[in-house]
């Protein structure tokens, strides 16, 4: 499932960016949410809105808890590392199949090599180093837009599956 | 002060001379009609309020302090009005219901001051000094609405922090933690002390964290868990987690986190036979000797 597309190298004038983009005939139908991530409560605020848009979108338990759990990951990343940023949940459809997409941005000071923060392990906190690539895992359509000092920017799907 | 404000000052207080309970009757009745009947507040103390409110106005506005710090320095007035916010907010009372108690004021003033001069322009510089006043107190009553219900808050989040972390013997030397709710920085710390703590007390040697209530386990609090699995060890207590429920278990694995090191359990029972077994040759001596 692990995807490796379109990955151009970082230098400073290239956004470094993983994972495949996303096919713009998704249809995206109202309404969005946006979350503001600026304290640790609003991580708690995530869980909840992300929750209720998986149930909204009729996933299963599992994938409620999958997607769940990736937000958490992500909003606490853009929060501890991207120093506050922004969630966007969307409700896409493609070909009669409702999703949810997760869209995450902080203007922090970027992640220089994208590619690698994706592997297990990899840390610049005291944190596990699970997260990133963990989220990629547990979401179908995963894609990380990085400058260094330009922020970070993750789109991150998970489809209805039946 | 100007003047026309002195003269606009006189006039109000004029109006209002001999009529404070009049006005204070049509306040209460004003506010009756504007809000839905309020639930925490009864009659009888909307009309001790009512009083209270219409007579430190008035000396608030015989007082010297010039229109626009009334409110904010008058100290009867000022007390009054927070007074009168701070029970709303605590009576569970709407925002809405809370500023248009005070605005309602504004009402019956104007129309006690319609009633006692004919004069246009008179009655115009007093409709001005009532605005001006009693916009300042709506303002007022706003903010320590607002910051009512944040004490409320902020009381709510202390004692869930004490409520939420329990620690029970649940056999010989076995501990129980449940686990409810969000594990974030604040409670964590907590979560990984109280444990801690009743194994010294206790001389426990088995510590069961249960997670049946904790909606989403990420990196973060994985990585919280293992840091209290470890401590226990090295408090020489070994440290069973359980109920991880089929969701949370396949995110923990898509996630990567490896907990293999971890005595782990489905459910809270299973955990508590593995710690009975474990603890099996150090159990209490029983009190009643058991006939062979």
């Amino acid at each position: 499932m692990a995807r490796r597309a379109n990955t151009t190298p970082a230098d400073a004038t290239t956004p470094a960016t993983v994972g495949a983009s996303l096919t713009p005939g998704d249809a995206v139908s109202e309404p969005t949410t946006v979350v503001a991530l600026t304290t640790e409560e609003d991580l708690l605020a995530v869980r909840h809105v992300v929750r209720a848009a998986t149930l909204a979108a009729g996933f299963g338990l599992v994938d409620q808890t999958r997607v769940v759990t990736a937000a958490s990951e992500l909003a606490r990343n853009a929060y501890i590392h991207g120093g506050g940023g922004t969630l966007t949940i969307e409700h896409p459809h493609r070909d009669g199949t409702k999703g949810v997409r997760l869209t995450i941005s902080d203007e922090g000071p970027g992640i220089a090599d994208p590619e690698s923060a994706l592997v297990d392990g990899y840390t610049t906190g005291a944190g596990l180093g699970h997260g990133l690539g963990g989220a990629r895992r547990l979401m179908d359509d995963f894609e990380v837009h990085s400058q260094s000092g330009a922020g970070t920017t993750v789109i991150a799907t998970r489809w209805a599956h039946r | 002060m100007s003047g026309s404000e002195v003269a606009a000052r006189q006039c109000v207080v004029g109006a209002m001379e001999g009529r404070v309970d009049e006005i204070a009757d049509r306040w209460v009745q004003l506010q009756a009609r504007w809000a839905a009947p309020s639930t925490g507040i009864r009659e009888s103390e909307l009309r001790e309020e009512a009083d209270a409110l219409v007579a430190a106005v008035a000396t608030g506005l015989e007082s010297p302090l010039p229109v626009e710090q009334i409110v904010a320095s008058h100290v009867d007035l000022n007390r009054t009005v927070t007074e009168l916010s701070l029970r709303r907010a605590r009576s569970g009372e709407s925002p809405t219901a809370t500023s248009l108690a005070v605005l309602a004021l504004k009402e019956a003033l104007l129309e006690a001051v319609q009633e006692s001069t004919q004069d246009s322009g008179k009655l115009f510089s007093a409709a001005l000094l009532i605005n001006q006043l009693m916009d300042a107190a709506g303002a007022l009553s706003f903010d320590t609405y607002v910051e009512g219900r944040e004490e409320i808050i902020h009381r709510q989040s202390r004692q869930l922090l004490e409520l939420s972390t329990p620690v029970v013997r649940l056999w010989g030397k076995v501990l129980g933690v449940p686990l409810i709710g969000t594990l974030d920085t604040a409670r964590t710390q907590v979560v990984m002390d109280n444990p801690l703590q009743a194994i010294q007390d206790q001389e426990s040697t088995v510590a069961i964290i249960d997670i049946t209530g904790v909606p989403t386990v990420d990196t973060a609090v994985a990585q919280h868990l293992m840091q209290t699995v470890q401590a226990v060890r090295l408090m020489g207590a070994d440290c069973v987690i359980s109920g991880i429920r089929p969701p949370i278990a396949q995110t923990i694995a898509q996630l990567g986190i490896d907990l293999s090191t971890i005595m782990t359990r489905a459910t809270l029972a299973d955990a508590l036979s593995e710690a009975v077994e474990l603890t099996a040759g150090s159990l209490p001596p029983s009190d009643a000797p058991v006939a062979r």
